[in-house]
């Protein structure tokens, strides 16, 4: 989503922003579409699953099932969580086959451990962010969510997570409960110096260190080259990583600074 | 909700733990969705299924020809895998409730979507 105005997070909780107006707007807009049905297509490919093997998934803020047809189409059966009824009305409406909840993801995810093979969302987690009651408290529920979802997930299993950070402290939060729920893995900010194409993948792996994708990057230079991610056991500084444009930029171990954000397990 | 789904859910009252699998199904209104064969699939959730919380669901919802446990090479026995498949993934409930088993606390299910919606008192600190 394209934000002209105001944050969505910031009139109100989801379930009252995705209402049936709202709702009817998103599935009719092609553009929104286009867009979420992209994302859907990276966020899989960054997910690594095993070639030719139909897994079992689960779509966080799965909505009225935009990415939930696209992990259809891929041949894997998923299950989907969201907090708005009538975007969930209108994933009935348009025949989505994954078995849908309505439920909170702030409140953990309902299911036993190990029971997924891999986690997906798209543009949901940013709403953990925000208050929407007297009694929440942003951690705690960011910490509630990526701890269940831990425990969910088959051990080595990952979750790609894209999402709308406000700034970076909000990116800082949200990495600082998915690292003490003992998630590693990292942020891949795809066309890192494109305004419109920018994207952020939260990138978890339930696991032992494993490498960071490669981001995508238009290169305007014929002699630019993509920066390879490298995994290191170097602690990244958040704020030189988030300053960082990735061209020509080096960290304190003289290695050739990513696009992206390491994370290590605490 | 598919009787896959049912099998994984489980609890997430404040304090249950565990003791919150597997949910108590009662169905008012089920119906049968036809869905293609995967028996890769079928095979490799096998391994995951709670077979007697399945049975239970099964014997609930008045279910014929459902398998008592895995049976051995299973993953090569179409006419096993094609009842699992059946089971697992073609037997929709609509219309009913999901029960905690350790705090009684009710989930409604309609049109097929349990509310797993929690109070702010349920809700794990």
């Amino acid at each position: 989503m394209a934000f002209r105005g105001k944050r969505p997070e910031h009139g109100g909780p989801p379930e009252l922003f995705y209402d049936k107006n709202e709702a009817r707007k998103y599935v009719r807009n092609s553009r929104m579409i286009d867009v979420q049905t992209k994302m859907a297509g990276r966020a899989l490919e960054l997910l690594y699953l095993p070639e030719g093997q139909p897994c079992y998934l689960l779509d966080i803020g799965c909505g009225s099932g935009l990415s939930g047809d696209y992990l259809s189409d891929e041949g894997h059966y998923w299950v989907g969580i969201d907090i708005s009824p009538a975007m969930l009305d209108a994933a009935l409406d348009r025949d989505t086959e994954g078995d849908l909840l309505l439920g909170d993801m702030g409140q953990g995810i309902p299911f036993k451990p190990g029971s997924f093979d891999g986690c997906v969302s798209i543009s949901a987690i940013q709403w953990l962010c925000n208050a929407n009651k007297k009694s929440d408290i942003p951690a705690k529920r960011l910490y509630c969510f990526f701890s269940s979802l831990y425990s969910v997930l088959v051990r080595g299993a990952r979750a790609v997570l894209q999402l709308y950070p406000e700034n970076s402290e909000q990116l800082e939060l949200i990495t600082t409960q998915a690292t003490k729920a003992g998630f590693t893995g990292g942020v891949v900010v795809d066309f890192p110096n494109s305004a419109k194409a920018k994207k952020f993948y939260l990138c978890l792996f339930s696991g032992p260190s494993t490498f960071l994708p490669k981001p995508l990057n238009e290169s305007n230079d014929d002699d630019e080259e993509v920066q390879e991610s490298e995994f290191t056991r170097e602690r990244t500084s958040w704020g030189h990583a988030l300053r960082c444009s990735g061209n020509g930029c080096y960290s304190n171990a003289e290695q050739p600074c990513t696009a992206g954000i390491m994370l290590e397990a605490v | 909700m598919k009787l896959l789904t049912h099998n994984l859910l489980s609890s997430h009252v404040r304090g249950v733990g565990p003791r919150g699998f597997p949910l108590r199904l009662q169905a008012t209104e089920v119906r049968i969705n036809p869905v293609e064969f995967n028996p890769d699939f079928v095979a490799r959730m096998i391994p995951k299924v709670e077979w007697a919380a399945l049975l239970e669901a099964a014997d609930t919802l008045h279910l014929v020809e459902v398998p008592k446990g895995p049976i051995e090479g299973y993953e090569h026995d179409e006419k096993f895998l094609r009842q699992m498949h059946h089971v697992l993934l073609e037997v929709d409930v609509l219309e009913g409730t999901l029960q905690c088993p350790e705090s009684g606390r009710l989930f409604p299910i309609s049109r097929g979507i349990p509310n797993m919606l929690l109070s702010d008192e349920e809700t794990e600190t």
